[in-house]
């Protein structure tokens, strides 16, 4: 369990991280989402104890991150896949670390075995690829057996096969009852992994929602029409009290997923439809849409609203008066 | 958190990067090379020497010559263990692992002090028998008043110029502008300032001059050095202890 409480970060007069109050479950995978530059990965430092908040509160099971004794054991995290010596083998990187935590040797080529970096365990890091260095990261994540674990853009980088064996360890490991903490960019990721969903815009709580009401919530569902019988079609439909939006390419719209009763409606006053089509707007989209909101919120709030208009000057004023 | 667990985890790293070795071999091989030949070189030229020069002639000195460019070897190796940590991203994931971030720089400070000391101690007993060897009728013996101190002491110089470079390190973090400035600062600046007169007495203050004092056995005729051989290493390890709390004050608080 992770909770952060009024948890706030500023860089001068930047605000990275606004005033954020969420909690992370055990159990389930919570996606972390936000646009670049939303904050994300300063909350993520934030949580690891790396960066100090400028106001707020960070609690890993109830105690502070640099409480935790051997905190390898409680949360593992993998905040960027290059964040390790390219010059020490991937053997002797998880051995430093295992060390640190008082976590035995063993446990080095079980993680390695796990991610399936076995068989270059001596060579250096340096030589890796994204995708090796990725699962290096993951298995010095894993490394102390944690109940809590953090990813930062893990998919980042990857290909497919990559991508399809991360989000499986991460479903696992939050089957196993773990808190999985992961975050991205991309919504159609998250909606392929995540559970429950914290989205951020310029630093602040945008959604703390379940992914099932979220997806609820922000994907209009509705049925789209064409017929050579507008007219008619639009009458019926209209006496019938349904609400149509005629779109500009001779196509109908109806909200909500009622195209069993539009078909019927239209075979009983025998139209001819050549479309009839439930739809759903994507998630990306409802994605955006609340993000875009956050930005402009955010450019309003810095422009004074009654600030008073430079005087207008034209060309030649200076000597004209004269 | 045990302090023994970040110790052995500090000595994976250290051990485990090229850099060590080829900074601290490159210490030693410089340090006793050159001492070698200049040692040799001395002894060529002694018949020539005037009176006074005879009489400062300073065998135990002279087997250290090397030391002022294997020196610099030490100070590749302290910017290096410390600011690779920030220049490969690793300090996140090191900080991750030890949130005490005192007990994270003591431990990294103490193992890499301690190799040091060990290579530094090597190299000094070497240079200063192969030196000696080479000086032939004019050599100076371990047992003689003095010499011993200088010998253990020119281990303890190159210990203590790693662990400066290890604090500066520490404060600037970029292993390339740590090396800009302590390079030409430990080889030129610090020299001319040493041997300019005007500047002579700000300069025997500076870390290697000061330090520098526990290797010599015989004191230069008309030497108005204000501090002997202990008071200049006191003098050094005052501006390591300075250069650690600077390093420690930041990384304690500063963002990694």
């Amino acid at each position: 369990m992770i909770e952060l409480a009024g948890l706030t970060k500023r860089y001068g007069e930047k605000v990275a991280v606004n005033n954020l109050t969420f909690t992370v479950r055990p159990g389930i995978v919570t996606g972390f989402l936000g646009p670049n530059g939303a904050g994300k990965s300063t909350t993520m430092r934030m949580m690891l104890g790396l960066d100090r908040p400028t106001a707020g509160d960070v609690r890993i099971d109830g105690k502070h991150y640099d409480q935790l004794k051997d905190p390898l054991t409680y949360i593992g995290a993998l905040l960027d896949a290059k964040a390790m010596h390219g010059g020490r083998s991937a053997f002797n990187h998880l051995l430093c670390l295992a060390q640190s935590n008082g976590i035995p040797k063993k446990r080095v080529d079980e993680v390695l075995d796990t991610v399936g970096l076995t068989a270059v365990a001596r060579k250096k890091a340096k030589g890796f690829s994204l995708g090796m260095g990725q699962r290096l990261g993951i298995a010095g994540a894993l490394l102390g057996d944690p109940q809590i674990l953090m990813f930062d853009e893990p998919v980042n980088g990857l290909d497919p096969e990559g991508i399809h064996w991360i989000r499986n360890l991460m479903k696992s490991l939050a089957a196993q009852g773990r808190t999985v903490f992961v975050s991205s960019h991309l919504m159609s990721e998250m909606a392929l992994t995540a559970d429950h969903l914290v989205v951020i815009g310029q630093g602040r709580l945008l959604a703390d929602t379940s992914m099932a009401d979220f997806i609820a919530q922000n994907s209009r569902s509705y049925v789209r029409i064409r017929t050579p019988q507008r007219e008619r079609l639009l009458d019926v439909l209209h006496a019938a009290g349904v609400t149509v939006v005629e779109t500009g390419n001779g196509t109908l719209e109806v909200d909500g997923s009622k195209s069993e009763y539009i078909g019927e409606l239209a075979a009983q006053h025998q139209l001819v439809l050549h479309e009839l089509s439930p739809q759903q707007a994507s998630l990306e989209e409802a994605f955006m849409q609340l993000t875009a909101e956050s930005v402009e919120y955010h450019a309003h709030s810095d422009t004074p609203v009654d600030a008073p208009l430079p005087p207008q000057q034209q060309w030649g004023d200076g000597w004209k008066g004269k | 958190m045990a302090a023994t667990q970040v110790i052995r985890s500090e000595w994976t790293k250290i051990r485990s990067v090229a850099s060590t070795v080829w900074t601290l071999s490159l210490a030693v091989v410089v340090t006793i090379g050159l001492g070698i030949l200049i040692s040799a070189l001395s002894k060529n030229e002694f018949d020539n020497m005037s009176r006074e020069d005879k009489l400062s002639f300073d065998p135990t000195f002279i087997s250290f010559a090397g030391m002022s460019l294997g020196q610099l070897a030490m100070i590749v190796f302290g910017v290096l263990v410390v600011s690779n940590e920030y220049s490969t991203g690793m300090i996140r994931t090191s900080l991750a692992a030890v949130p005490q971030r005192g007990s994270f720089l003591v431990s990294k400070i103490a193992v890499a002090t301690g190799l040091s000391l060990a290579v530094g101690l090597v190299t000094s007993f070497l240079t200063f028998f192969l030196g000696q060897a080479m000086l032939g009728s004019h050599r100076a013996e371990i047992g003689d008043p003095g010499v011993l101190r200088a010998v253990i002491g020119g281990g303890v110089y190159m210990t203590l110029i790693a662990m400066f470079s290890m604090g500066v390190a520490a404060m600037l973090r970029s292993p390339m502008l740590s090396l800009g400035i302590l390079m030409p600062f430990f080889f030129l600046i610090s020299n001319i300032l040493g041997n300019v007169s005007a500047t002579k007495k700000i300069g025997r203050y500076l870390p290697d001059q000061a330090g520098s004092k526990i290797m010599q056995v015989v004191t230069p005729i008309n030497d108005d050095t204000p501090y002997g051989p202990w008071g200049g290493l006191g003098i050094m390890a005052l501006w390591v202890a300075a250069a650690l709390i600077g390093g420690y004050v930041l990384l304690k608080k500063r963002d990694a």
